[in-house]
This record gives structure tokens, C-alpha cells and sequence, in this order.
């Protein structure tokens, strides 16, 4: 149901400076997800800033204004009311991919194999990136607070509907 | 207590409606629809054509009492006039419906080009559940159809008869396909995919009359003097807003109906949204009228929270797609074409059908175009939307194009 | 399960690509990447094949447990007939490239022959190519690797490619992959640029499955936290890298310094990790940007560098003032101390060099302190080496061999030679520090008797990867050695090689040994894959595989006598520190050896051993 309504949930929180780049995160998501450790299919993706020595995992925020759910032309995106995550229901998901360019984080992606899309569910509140990563840089705190805040900022900047709805 | 009237049950009046509710608690909604289903979304008709989907799978929102538990009241009645002087609307039965706030969302219509031969049974544009269910008759596996038009929307339908298995010749008048979602390079890639499927492709190409055959059927004269039988013809020629609606009143009209940056009309109490609204672009600086369904969503929540009181900024039109045509998918974003002052990036593998190319202004991207890419394409929008400075990034891009999130990351995190 | 039961034949001559079923027989008898590829290479060449010839051919391996969320579980190996030595040649890689392989559904990829023109192959899941790499050719490792992803518009393909010193037949080549891990030793690049095939490029989407999911969970968790709480693995490591040990081995006196002249270097301190850390004055920075971890892996050993802006080697070359692969301690050390250099930036910046160029820095390193003691003796001059004052300890001369050499070009060229045959060439085969041809890592066996029994019976050349007993000696894992007793070396020289290949096999990496035994990584296996996987199993599958491996070699016409050290080491003792005036024992531990191995003493493996392992 689209009430878009953010309640004061757990969030992930990422911290790139504490990331090695080890992926166990990526395999922990797919093993969730696909059953199998498979990188490729994974939520949650680690970038590696090679020439700067920095790697930034990087995943959906979960973020209030949902463009991703409101683009959906057949309500295949809803919240779910207990981690606040946007959830795809792939039984009513038709594949159009509008939500892929919808996000302007392009954190929601379409997976060819599936004809569906592909995006972080929060794992219905027990994120297994967070659990598998060795280093803490992601964690799954008590907090409307998360380390890509400035994801949220760029909406915010250009739309001050944001905060009203927050 | 404010009584919100929304005129038109698309994406942008259910958006708007439920936005509306969230504001305002006790606020009385009437959301009006001029067709008989239940609000549904035009985007989904195609997969109900494949049969991907049921009828219901088209509807906007699933739950039966979706609408009753928000306390939204959903009304199929389709109205006449907007009196703007006594705050009313004129509906078709002839009763009035007072409004304090009222969004105008009744969205576009196709459009007819001047061809002799519309009329005839089995020629449908394919806009409406009603359409659907006719061309779902006459589309069997082999029929021969002929789709006029191989825009965005055009495309969109192309997919949804391949999947039909039938006999599909596309008419195209300009010289490529998707003339307005993509440039030579990649309406070419897409031109040859769907004939390496078996499409015929005629573009440059015109319908100059469409006639009935002795033998039943529908014979298409081409401007070759080509003449291709056809079961069903597919007319997906453009579309036009309905702002009818506003045109006798004060409210301003041009393509559409013309708002400001809150997404209201020239009438402080009158709001416009979709496919109807002439909002202002974010990428050329002017207004543009833009049929796409992240559009119509954005224009809905928008425009709600300004009339529930919520005073907020739109941030402008950007054109976006993404397409599949029957496995390769395409996007294209902003001014992909490019134009005065600007630097663009490229990559081509026409040979796999992989394709991105960036268009930069000074440090900025403002237009993008895609083939065969199907990760992070979204951040486009993002890097576009956000003005995003891409400072050193922008070389790296220059040199490989295909590293947007990097580049992303990269320069809104630091 | 954890196999991919999968192997891709690549016909370099036919340009072709075939799948084929692994042999599931053997994969039980052999387990997987050095193993199970040893297994394939023996059966399919001749070991006497000249190592540059289309006769031999090239495996790219992985471990069933490659792609897998064991800790470190993302290795790969390259098998063959090495350039450098002429005896098998397993080099093992980290980074990303073996997951790539293992998801795209393959355990193993063959290639034989070799190509008319320079190409390179490109894997897509079960769809691969050869494509023509005109393009690509005559560039480097950085260059190639950037340059593919961009051909096929995706930042997520993972290639393995040689550089220009691979190309050109420098003798040590290594192969590359993920800018700047590599497959290093023995000239494994040489023989993949002596069949034109300049790269492996790959995508994997399909997903990697174990036998037992649950019981996976739970053995691979509990070998995470033995990482985690191990001082080694969980702290030192991931501090301060495989750099920790510059300043304690010096310290032991086992840190070969000036081609071994010398056993303690004065510049220890200079080249270490706790140099890596400081704060410069100039800038603020240190040359040390943060750790990173190969796939799958939480420990994190790996180092990324910068350069000070302003160094003699970066200046105007903006490619070499980005971040890359720093020095870990057997380049710093080959790098540093073999050649007398004590400039961080500088063997930062021949490390940069050796990555972008792929060869082995440590060969390089050793056989620059070879031409060096050439040099000084007068054996060579400058005529030789181009203008070059090559005297120990000149850093200008050693990051322009660096260049030199990654071009295959000036006196870079006769560094490409290796030692061996540089200093055969020269007049002075006593001078090149190597076993099998192949250039001693960073431990001086007159320090650390075991090593020198681990080097000389080392069945790919002198290295410390085939029986680390460093660990055992020095940092007292499992249990604490004498390091200049000789008694009991034998034993445990067997115990660690035998480990190793089961180790390596499994597609781990062997740094896990520091923290874990066979006892932590067999339920690991046993969960993973088809079939019982014990400790016993483990340790008996490691002993048929170093057998195997010297059957190859006594067959490409290695015998006993190549189990030998330089003279230096068995007869001019240690200068300075703890093994002042100490040689190595060799004659001491290799009789026993023998014999423990089950060998004749001719180091044969007798007939019943031959038996007993089924070979
Ligand atoms: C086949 C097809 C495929 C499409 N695919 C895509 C796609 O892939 N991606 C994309 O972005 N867009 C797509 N679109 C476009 C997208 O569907 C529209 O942009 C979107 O539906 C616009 O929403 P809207 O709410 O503005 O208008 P509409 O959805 O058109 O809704 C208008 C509403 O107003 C009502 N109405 C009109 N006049 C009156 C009146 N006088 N009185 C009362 N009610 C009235 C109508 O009955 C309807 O309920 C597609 C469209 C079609 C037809
Ligand atoms: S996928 Fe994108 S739009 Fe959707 S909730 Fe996540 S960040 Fe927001
Ligand atoms: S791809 Fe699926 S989830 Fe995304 S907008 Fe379309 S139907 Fe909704
Ligand atoms: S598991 Fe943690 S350390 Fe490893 S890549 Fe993911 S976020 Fe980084």
C-alpha cells in the first residue's frame, strides 16, 4: 500500500571507510536471494575506487520518497510495514522497468533471467550483508540514519516535499 | 474541511489522491474516472496483451477496498466542463460536483493522423483496456499486423505482438525508430535486432490509405505504393493531451495545460498533472508536456502536497525511458541529442548490441542514451535530476562511459 | 557441487572453445586448482617439452572451494611447464578473477597450442570466444585491463592478461589480474605470451552451490572467527601486512641482503611496514592508503600505496600518482634489500611497474642484486648496462631496470633473463641465488635452517610457498622451532608441504595457515563437496600431489642433484646477527627427508610410495 509513511525503523548503515572490498556481503545477499553465492545477482553491490584506495558497498536506502514504488504502474512495490522497506512482489511485478529508471540511485535493477527486478528488501529485518560483513562497515542500527545520507540530501535539495513526508 | 476533486484516475490522480491523504486526514477526495474498470494503468496493457497478466493485473492498486480504507471516493463519471468562477465542475450527466482544490489529471489521447481508412474494423489504437481486449482478438499467432508508428509507445505495443507470435510489418515515417527516444546509432542497433527476429521494418516510410481487402481483412497502402495485407493495424501515431476540459475557462493552455513550478494552472485553485500538464523542463529551461509514467507520478505528489498545503518545489520534467524491444533493452534520458555546447561520451558495440553515450554540459550530464545495459541505469537520472558536478569524474567518464556509478559515487560522496 | 564439474578446452591453434566434463575420479584423488590441474598437465604433455613451444599448454585452476564464502575462497591458480625453470609451475592469484571464472560455470580452462595472432578469450557464463586482441597487444596489464572492460561496456568483467614483459619473453612473466594480483612466480606469464594470448577476460552470473548449505554456514563461520581472534590473521595482517616481518626476520639475521652477501640490512627499518605508516613531513601522508581484502577474504592482507607527489618517479606521470598495489614484504624485500635500496617510493614505484608490466618482482628483484654483484666485481660494466651505474644500493638504477625490464628492452632485457642465466652468461654461475633457476624469496636458510630444506626440495624452484616452516621457526605456528637447528626439519618441511598442496587445492589461500590447520578447512570441504573430506583424506591427497608434481619434474630431467643450495649459503657463513657464522645444513635434513618422503636416495619415489598413493 502506498502510504509511503517512514516509521522510525532500523536502517542500514554503511561506513565505506571500514570496507576491504571482500564481497562477503555480495555473497551473503545472493545466498539469501538466489540460493546460490552469486556476486552478480547480488542487492547490495561494493565499488572499488581503485586509484584511491576506497571501496563504497552501496545498496537502496529504503528512502522516503520511494520513486521507485510510486513510478510502479501495477502496485508491485509496497512497503513492508514492519522494517519500512520496499519490497517487490514479484508475483505482480510485469517487468516494464520503469522503477529502474525511476530510482535515481540506481539501486533497483532488472534482472533478464527473472523478467523481474531486482532490489533490497532488507532481508524482512535481519539484513545477512550486515550479518557477514567482517570489518562493521555495515551495520543495522536503531536509527532513521544511514551512511549514504547524502543519497537522501539530493532529493531533499531539489524537493522539499521530502522533509514534509519524512 | 477542504473537499479535493481529481479528475482523472491514472497514475497521476491515484497518486495524488492517496499523497492528498496522507497531508490532509479529514479532507474529502473524489477521484473521477471517465472509464468503466476500476483506475488502472495504461503502461500495463501491454502485458496484459502477452497475457503475462489478467485484466487485473493491470489495476493501479490491488487491494478491492483500497480507495474506502483512505476514505477516497472513486466515481466513473466523465466531465464536461470546469467553471473555474464558482469552483464546480460540470459533469456529463449535467449534475454539478463543487471543489475547493481540483486537480486536473485526465492525461492524453492518441492521435489520429489524416489517413483515409481509420474507420475501418480491425484498425485500433491501443490506449485503453477496451482496445486491448479488441486487439487481443484479432492478434493470433500468424496474423499479419501492421503497426503504424515505431515510437516510444509504438515500440512498447511491437514487443507485446511479438510475443503474440504474429506476422508483424512496423511503418515508420521518419528515418529511424524511436526518432524521439534515440539517435541514428541506436535506432539503427534496434532497427536491425527486431529484423534479426523476423520484423519487417520499413522506415521512411508512410500509410497513405488503409482499405478493406475483397477477401476480407484490411489491405495497407504504403507511399512505396507497397501494398501489405493485414488482420489488424496498430495505430500508435502520438498522443495530445485532454486539456479540453480547461479550454473555455481562464486556465492556460498551450500543448497542455500550462503550469508553474507547483504544478498549478494559471487558476490558483486548479492543479494539472500527467499527461495533460505542460510543466516546466529541467532540462531545456521552458515547458513541455512529457506522456511518461514516472512523470505523471512525480506531477501527482507534487502537486498534492501543494494543494494539501505543503508548499514544494517541482523539480522540472526530464524525458526518461526504458524500452524492451523482445529482449534488448534501450534507455534514454534528458537531451540525449545533445546541442549547442555540449561534449558528448560514446561507446559502441554494434556487434553485441551494447551501446551508452553521455551528453555533458560543462561539468554536468544532461542527456544520456543506453543499449544492452541493464545495472544502474536509474543513477542517470540521478546524476542528471541532481545537477550533479562530476569535477574530475567527468574525464573518467569521457574515457569510458560506461562507469556512471562510479562516477556518481564518486562525486555526490565525498 | 563446489565443483562446476565443468572444464574449458582452448585450442589456441584451431581457435577453438569446447567444454568438457572434469574428471570427477580425479577431482576425488586430487581435490582441485594446483592439484587437479598438476593431474591434467601430466597426463596431456610430454614433461621434457621445450616450456615455449605450442607443445606445452596452460590451466587456469580453481579450488572447489573458489567462490565460495569460505574466507579467502576466491584463488586461482595457473599450471604449467614453467619459462623460468623448466619444472612444473603452479602460481597462485588472488583478487577477483578465479570468483569471475568459478560463477561463470568453469573449474579449470586449458589452453593449448598457440595462436597465429595475438587474441584473447572472452567468457561470458557458457558462451566464450577467442577475439582478437591487435588492439591490445604491446600494452599493459592497466591498459589492457581498463581497455576490455570499456570494449564490452561493463566495469564488472574480471580479466587475468600479461603485460608488455610478457610479450617480450622476460622470463619471469607473470600473469596479472585485477590490476595488481598475480600469478607470479616461474614465468607462468612467459609461456601464456609464447602462445599469443594476451588475456582472459570474464563474467560470471550463474552462482556457486555447496553439498550442505547448513553445515557450509556453520564450518565456514567458525574458520571466520579462528581468523578473526588469531593475532596473525586478525591483527597483524591486516595492519601492517605481510610487512610485519621485514624487522623481525632482520632482526633473526635471516633477511638476504646484497644477493646474499649479507644476512642483515641496515635499511630494515626503511623498507618496512611501520615505514609504510609513517607520516611523511612533506605532505602529511603515509605511503600506505589502507588494506584490502581478495575475494572472499577477511583477513585483508593486501596493501594500496600512493606515491609522494613530488618522488623522482612520478613526477609528470600522473598514472603512477594514483593509488595501487603496494609492497608486501617478499617484493619489498627483493626490491629492497636483495639490490641494497632503501627508498619506500621507490620500490613502490617498481612494485607499480612490475604489476603494470606483470613479472615477478621478486626474481626481478634478486637478479638486479645479481647483476649488481656483477657489476661490482667488474664482471659486467657499463657497456653492458647501458650507461647504468649498477652498484648496490642505487635506486635511480633500479626503478630504470624496472621500466627497462617491463619493456623487454636495454639491459631490462638481460634482466629478463633470471639469474641463472645471466649470471651463466657472465662467467659467474655461483653468483645467481637461486634453486631450479628459480631466485630465492626473502628468508636466508643460514637463518632459518628449514627453509633451505624447503627451497632445495621445492618442487617448483627456491620459494617460501611450497612449506612455509618460516611460520614454525620464527613465529612458532603451530609450535616453535629452533631456526638454526637443523634436527627435526625434515619432518616438519614434509608436514608443511604436504598441508600446502591441500591447501592451495582447496582453493584457499595459504596465509589461512597461519591461524588454521587441515583440522579447520576439512569440514569446510566436507560440507562443500561430493565425497568424505577428512584430515587424513586431506593430508594423503597433499602427499599424491607433491609426488605427482616431482614425477613431472624428474621426468623433464630434474634429478636428486637439483635438491641443492648455492655454494654462498653452504659455505660462507652468515656475517652478522643470531646465525653469525652458520651455513645452511643441508646435507644434515635431506637424507632424512628422502626418506620420510618415501623416496630412494637418489629422491626417487620408490615403488611402493608410488603405490601407496596410487599414482
Ligand atoms: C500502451 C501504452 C504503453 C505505455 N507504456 C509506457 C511505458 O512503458 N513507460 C512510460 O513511462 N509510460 C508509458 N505509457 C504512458 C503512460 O501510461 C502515461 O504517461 C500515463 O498513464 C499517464 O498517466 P495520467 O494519469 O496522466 O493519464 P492516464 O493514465 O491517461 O489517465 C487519465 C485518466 O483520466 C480519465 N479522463 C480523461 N478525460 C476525462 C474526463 N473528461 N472526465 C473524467 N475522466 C477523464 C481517463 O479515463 C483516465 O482515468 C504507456 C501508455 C500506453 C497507452
Ligand atoms: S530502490 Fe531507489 S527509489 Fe526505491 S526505495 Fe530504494 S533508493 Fe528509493
Ligand atoms: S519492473 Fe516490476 S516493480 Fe518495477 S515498475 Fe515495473 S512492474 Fe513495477
Ligand atoms: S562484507 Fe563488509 S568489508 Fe566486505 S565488501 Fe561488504 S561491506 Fe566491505
Amino acid at each position: 500500500m502506498n502510504t509511503g509513511k517512514r516509521l522510525m525503523q532500523k536502517s542500514l548503515h554503511i561506513d565505506p571507510g571500514k570496507c576491504t572490498g571482500c564481497l562477503q556481503c555480495e555473497m551473503a545477499c545472493s545466498l539469501d536471494n538466489e540460493g546460490a553465492f552469486n556476486p552478480a545477482k547480488s542487492r547490495i553491490k561494493v565499488f572499488d575506487f581503485h586509484a584511491e584506495g576506497r571501496f563504497v558497498p552501496y545498496t537502496c536506502t529504503q528512502c522516503a520518497e520511494a520513486w521507485c514504488m510510486k513510478a510502479c504502474p501495477v502496485d508491485a512495490i509496497s512497503v513492508d510495514t514492519l522494517t519500512g522497506a520496499k519490497v517487490v512482489s514479484d508475483a505482480l511485478c510485469v517487468g516494464c522497468k520503469v522503477c529502474t529508471i525511476a530510482c535515481p540511485f540506481g539501486t533497483i535493477n532488472y534482472n533478464q533471467t527473472t523478467g523481474k527486478v531486482l532490489k533490497c528488501d532488507l532481508c524482512g529485518g535481519d539484513p545477512e550483508c550486515a550479518k557477514a560483513c567482517p570489518t562493521s562497515a555495515i551495520t543495522f542500527i536503531d536509527a532513521d540514519w544511514t551512511g549514504l545520507e547524502r543519497m537522501r540530501d539530493w532529493a531533499s535539495k531539489t524537493d522539499s516535499g521530502t522533509r514534509a513526508e519524512a | 474541511m477542504a473537499r479535493y476533486v481529481i479528475v482523472g484516475a491514472g497514475p497521476a490522480g491515484v497518486i495524488a489522491a492517496e499523497t492528498l491523504r496522507q497531508q490532509d486526514a479529514d479532507g474529502e477526495i473524489v477521484l473521477l474516472g471517465g472509464e468503466p474498470e476500476p483506475p488502472y494503468s495504461r503502461m500495463a496493457i501491454p502485458y496484459y496483451l502477452t497475457g503475462g497478466i489478467e485484466e487485473s493485473g493491470t489495476h493501479l492498486r490491488k487491494a478491492q477496498d483500497h480507495y474506502a480504507k483512505l476514505g477516497i471516493e472513486v466515481r466513473q463519471a466523465a466531465v464536461s466542463k470546469v467553471d473555474t468562477g464558482a469552483n464546480s465542475l460540470v459533469l456529463a450527466d449535467g449534475s454539478a460536483l463543487p471543489y475547493d482544490q481540483l486537480l486536473l489529471a485526465t492525461g492524453a489521447s492518441p492521435v489520429r493522423p489524416p489517413v483515409p481508412g481509420l474507420d475501418l474494423p480491425g484498425v485500433h489504437h491501443c490506449w485503453t483496456l477496451e482496445d486491448a481486449r479488441q486487439m487481443a482478438d484479432l492478434a493470433d499467432p500468424g496474423a499479419s499486423v501492421v503497426l503504424m508508428g515505431a515510437g516510444f509507445i509504438g515500440c512498447i505495443i511491437l514487443e507485446s505482438l511479438l510475443a503474440r507470435d504474429v506476422k508483424l510489418t512496423v511503418v515508420e515515417m521518419e528515418d529511424r525508430m524511436l526518432p524521439r527516444m534515440m539517435d541514428q546509432t541506436g535506432g539503427a542497433m534496434i532497427k536491425r535486432w527486431c529484423e534479426d527476429k523476423g520484423t519487417s521494418v520499413l522506415t521512411s516510410t508512410k500509410v497513405t490509405e488503409i482499405k478493406a481487402a475483397d477477401g476480407g481483412g484490411l489491405q495497407v497502402v504504403l507511399d512505396s505504393g507497397e501494398q501489405v495485407p493485414a488482420a489488424l493495424v496498430v495505430v500508435a501515431t502520438g498522443v495530445k493531451s485532454n486539456a479540453e476540459l480547461a479550454q473555455d475557462g481562464d486556465i492556460k493552455v498551450d500543448q497542455g495545460i500550462v503550469v508553474d513550478n507547483y504544478l498549478r494552472t494559471s487558476v490558483s485553485n486548479v492543479y494539472a498533472a500527467g499527461d495533460v500538464a505542460q510543466a516546466p523542463d529541467h532540462s531545456t529551461g521552458g515547458w513541455s508536456v512529457l506522456a511518461i509514467q514516472p512523470t505523471a507520478a512525480d506531477h501527482g505528489r507534487v502537486a498534492a502536497l501543494n494543494m494539501a498545503g505543503v508548499e514544494t518545489t517541482y523539480k522540472g520534467n526530464l524525458a526518461m525511458n526504458v524500452l524492451d524491444t523482445a529482449g534488448l533493452v534501450s534507455v534514454s534520458f534528458g537531451r540525449w541529442d545533445g546541442g549547442d555546447g555540449c561534449e558528448t561520451a560514446e561507446s559502441v558495440d554494434a556487434e553485441n548490441f551494447r551501446y551508452m553515450r553521455l551528453v555533458f554540459e560543462e561539468d554536468r550530464v544532461v542527456g544520456a542514451l543506453s543499449l544492452g545495459h541493464t545495472d544502474h541505469v536509474g543513477v542517470l537520472r540521478g546524476l542528471i535530476q541532481g545537477d550533479v558536478h562530476l569535477g574530475e569524474w567527468k574525464a573518467r567518464l569521457q574515457a569510458d562511459p560506461c562507469r556512471i556509478m562510479e562516477a556518481y559515487l564518486g562525486s555526490t560522496l565525498s | 557441487m563446489a565443483w562446476a564439474r565443468k572444464l574449458l578446452r582452448v585450442d589456441l591453434t584451431k581457435g577453438t572453445c569446447t567444454s568438457e566434463p572434469l574428471n570427477m575420479d580425479w577431482a576425488q584423488r586430487y581435490l582441485g586448482q594446483r592439484g587437479l590441474a598438476t593431474k591434467y598437465l601430466t597426463e596431456e604433455i610430454d614433461p621434457k617439452v621445450d616450456p615455449l613451444s605450442p607443445d606445452n599448454k596452460l590451466i587456469m585452476t580453481t579450488g572447489p572451494l573458489t567462490g565460495t564464502c569460505a574466507s579467502t575462497a576466491g584463488r586461482y591458480s595457473v599450471v604449467t611447464k614453467g619459462a623460468l625453470t623448466g619444472a612444473i609451475a603452479c602460481s597462485n592469484s588472488g583478487g577477483f578473477f578465479g570468483n569471475e571464472m568459478k560463477n561463470a560455470g568453469w573449474d579449470m580452462i586449458i589452453f593449448e597450442g598457440k595462436s597465429a595472432k595475438p587474441v584473447y578469450l572472452f567468457v561470458q557464463d557458457d558462451k566464450a570466444e577467442l577475439l582478437d586482441a591487435g588492439e591490445f597487444w604491446g600494452t599493459s596489464v592497466w591498459d589492457t585491463e581498463e581497455n576490455i572492460k570499456k570494449k564490452h561496456q561493463d566495469p564488472m568483467i574480471r580479466v587475468a592478461s600479461i603485460g608488455v614483459s610478457g610479450e617480450k619473453g622476460v622470463k619471469f612473466a607473470c600473469v596479472v589480474n585485477d590490476m595488481h594480483r598475480a600469478a607470479g612466480r616461474s614465468g607462468v606469464g612467459t609461456v601464456m605470451g609464447s602462445k599469443n594470448l594476451k588475456a582472459v577476460a570474464i563474467r560470471g552470473t550463474l552462482g556457486v552451490k555447496v553439498k550442505d548449505i547448513g553445515a557450509f554456514m556453520t564450518a565456514t563461520a567458525n574458520g571466520k572467527a579462528i581468523l578473526a581472534e588469531n593475532a596473525v590473521t586478525g591483527q597483524g595482517l591486516p595492519t601492517y601486512g605481510t610487512q610485519v616481518l621485514m624487522n623481525v626476520i632482520n632482526e633473526v639475521g635471516a633477511l638476504p641482503t646484497r644477493n646474499h652477501r649479507d644476512v642483515q640490512f641496515e635499511g630494515a627499518g626503511d623498507i618496512s611496514a611501520e615505514k609504510m605508516h609513517e607520516k611523511r613531513a612533506s605532505d602529511g601522508k603515509s605511503n600506505l592508503i589502507t588494506n584490502g581484502a581478495c575475494f572472499g577474504c577477511t583477513i585483508a592482507c593486501g596493501r594500496i600505496s600512493q606515491i609522494e607527489r613530488t618522488h623522482y618517479t612520478v613526477v609528470d606521470r600522473p598514472q603512477y600518482q594514483k593509488a595501487s598495489g603496494g609492497l608486501e614484504y617478499e617484493a619489498a624485500w627483493a626490491l629492497g634489500a636483495a639490490t641494497g635500496v632503501d627508498d619506500i617510493d621507490a620500490l613502490t614505484f617498481a612494485n607499480f611497474i612490475c604489476n603494470e608490466q606483470g613479472y615477478d618482482p621478486i626474481t626481478f628483484g634478486a637478479t638486479v642484486g645479481a647483476a649488481m654483484e656483477l657489476f661490482e666485481t667488474g664482471a659486467i660494466t657499463t657497456k653492458e648496462t647501458g650507461g647504468i651505474e649498477l652498484k648496490f644500493g642505487n635506486t635511480k638504477a633500479l626503478t630504470e631496470l624496472a621500466e627497462q625490464t617491463g619493456r623487454g628492452e636495454g639491459f631490462g632485457a638481460e634482466i629478463g633473463l633470471g639469474s641463472k642465466r645471466l649470471c651463466e652468461k657472465y662467467g659467474h654461475p655461483e653468483m645467481s641465488m637461486s634453486v631450479k633457476g628459480q631466485e630465492f624469496p626473502a628468508y636466508d636458510s643460514r637463518g632459518i635452517q628449514g627453509m633451505g630444506l624447503a627451497y632445495a626440495t621445492s618442487n617448483r624452484g627456491a620459494c617460501h610457498l611450497r612449506g612455509y616452516t618460516v611460520a614454525s621457526e620464527i613465529l612458532g605456528i603451530p609450535e616453535k622451532t629452533d631456526p638454526l637447528a637443523t634436527e627435526g626439519k625434515a619432518g616438519l618441511v614434509k608436514a608443511f608441504q604436504d598441508a600446502t598442496a591441500a591447501f592451495d587445492s582447496a582453493g584457499l589461500c595459504i596465509f589461512t595457515s597461519f591461524a588454521w590447520t587441515l583440522e579447520d578447512v576439512a569440514p569446510q570441504l566436507d560440507s562443500a563437496c561430493e565425497g568424505e573430506w577428512s584430515v587424513e583424506k586431506l593430508l594423503e591427497v597433499g602427499e599424491r600431489i607433491w609426488n605427482l608434481e616431482r614425477q613431472f619434474n624428474l621426468a623433464a630431467g630434474f634429478t636428486g642433484k637439483d635438491d641443492n643450495l648455492p655454494a654462498r649459503l653452504l659455505k660462507d657463513a652468515a656475517k652478522s646477527g643470531p646465525a653469525e657464522g652458520k651455513v645452511n645444513g643441508l646435507g644434515e635434513m635431506l637424507p632424512e627427508y628422502y626418506q620420510l618422503r618415501g623416496w630412494t636416495t637418489e629422491g626417487v619415489p620408490s615403488n611402493q610410495t608410488v603405490e601407496r598413493l596410487g599414482l
